[in-house]
């Protein structure tokens, strides 16, 4: 079938198989390889991505599903052009705090902060726990992760 | 674990895009699975358990995805509301906060964007979260079909064996009625997994017991991931029934729950559990009136 949706704000027009997995389509298709294939059942986060701004887990998005909508990889965080980009404020954080170890998972936990702090500026770190539950760190760098996250837009609150 | 996207499932999709469509779809395409959110149907594919030649697409059909009153005081929640949506709904807060409770505890954020209730009840799956939520609650489930119309089936009729429900092959789940709140109903949700985010339950408990007077006059306590579907528990509910509460009533849960030994949990841990779970429920329905 011919698709049509946005990936990071540009229009794309693919043919695939309806239900191929929207991570493989990202991947394969589009060589947008930051999202990454942990479990591919859900359960670890690396593979996250926004769909009309909610986080979703692109291994289980069929991706005939997408039809229509706003795709958002970890590649559409940092905004500006090639070689000025200027990093999005949870990245920037991540640096800051030393957040990223191996840095399989931190694609998805990005992304599913970004979706966290878009709604919740300042999150206390109990709110910051639970958008991150479904996000997996087998470096077990949580602390960090979090404090980056809690501290992204300026500190308030605990 | 190489592959690409051209290689996976060859299956085609069938989009109505009117609920009228999807029941006459669903009626004259018997080998088209239906979609919604993908959460289970993905996992299974993808582990090559099911390998349907179609499916049809119901994420698009925006008409199941209301919550709205009811004439007779509950509310009806369209099949197709994921767990968030259920989690933003002031209509459910008021009518069944216990199963935002339960909604919360699926997955987490991404799967909860995406997965459904109706999902959850027709994958029938013995550990489905919500499944002993909606028992305790009186469900009833709203069936329908191109030929027949819409019936009603109350959840306690609906799961009939392992992965096994009352949905007939020509009929999609619509919607979910829950009765009026009574304002003397204590609710209860316990899940016991492994971690408290991304677990598949070990033991569930769905609870709801009217108290007028000091005296249990309707009880309802349903289990999840104890047995081969999620189910009420008459022994211990005929238990609790026209006395004061008796907290000693964990007695009777192995009457009514057929644990196993599998992957996530012991037969054994699961009763014990189990016991201990409606134990601390019963004390803090006491606790709470006195």
């Amino acid at each position: 079938m011919i698709l049509r949706f946005q990936v990071n704000a540009t229009d794309v027009e693919l043919d695939v198989l309806p239900m191929a997995r929207l991570l493989d389509v990202l991947r394969e298709d589009l060589r947008l390889t930051g999202s990454k294939e942990g479990c591919g059942e859900g359960e670890c986060g690396a593979c996250t991505v926004l769909i009309d701004g909610r986080a979703v887990n692109s291994c289980l998005v069929p991706v005939f599903q997408v039809a229509g909508a706003k795709v958002e990889t970890v590649e559409g965080l940092a905004s500006g052009l090639h070689g000025h980009e200027r990093l999005h404020p949870v990245q920037a954080a991540f640096l800051e705090h030393g957040a990223a170890q191996c840095g399989i998972c931190t694609p998805g936990f990005l992304v599913a902060a970004a979706e966290l702090l878009a709604h919740t500026p300042h999150p206390t770190r109990l709110e910051v726990r639970e958008a991150l539950a479904g996000n997996l760190c087998r470096c077990t760098g949580y602390q960090k992760i979090v404090d980056a996250v809690a501290n992204a837009l300026g500190r308030q609150g605990s | 674990m190489s592959r690409t996207a051209q290689l996976k499932s060859t299956a085609a999709v069938l989009e109505p895009r009117t609920l009228n469509e999807a029941l006459e779809m669903r009626a004259r395409a018997p080998d088209a699975m239906p979609l919604a959110g993908g959460t289970d149907v993905m996992v299974s594919l993808e582990a090559g358990v099911i390998d349907p030649p179609r499916f049809l697409n119901l994420w698009r059909l925006d008409a199941l995805r209301k919550i709205e009153d009811t004439p007779a005081g509950g509310v009806r929640i369209g099949a197709l509301c994921t767990y968030t949506s259920l989690g933003r709904s002031d209509l459910v807060l008021r009518h069944a906060s216990v199963l935002i409770e339960a909604a919360r505890t699926v997955g987490a954020t991404q799967i909860q964007n995406r997965g459904t209730l109706g999902g959850n009840i027709v994958n029938a799956s013995p550990a489905g979260d919500t499944l002993p939520v909606l028992l305790a609650l009186d469900a009833v489930f709203e069936l329908s079909s191109a030929e027949r119309g819409a019936r009603l089936v109350a959840a306690a009729d609906f799961f009939l064996g392992y992965r096994q429900t009352a949905l007939l092959p020509d009929e999609l789940l619509i919607a979910i009625h829950l009765p009026a709140r009574n304002a003397d109903d204590h609710t209860h949700y316990r899940k016991v997994g492994t971690r408290l985010a991304q677990a598949i339950s070990k033991v569930v408990l769905g609870a709801r017991l009217r108290v007028v007077d000091g005296q249990v006059v309707e009880a309802r306590i349903a289990w999840g991931s104890v047995g081969p579907v999620p189910m009420r528990s008459p022994s211990v509910e005929a238990a609790l029934l026209g006395v004061p509460i008796d907290v000693d009533a964990e007695a009777k849960v192995a009457q009514d729950i057929r644990p196993i030994d599998d992957i996530r949990s012991t037969a054994d841990y699961r009763q014990r559990v189990a016991e201990n779970v409606l134990r601390s429920f019963l004390r803090s329905v006491v606790q709470t009136r006195s």
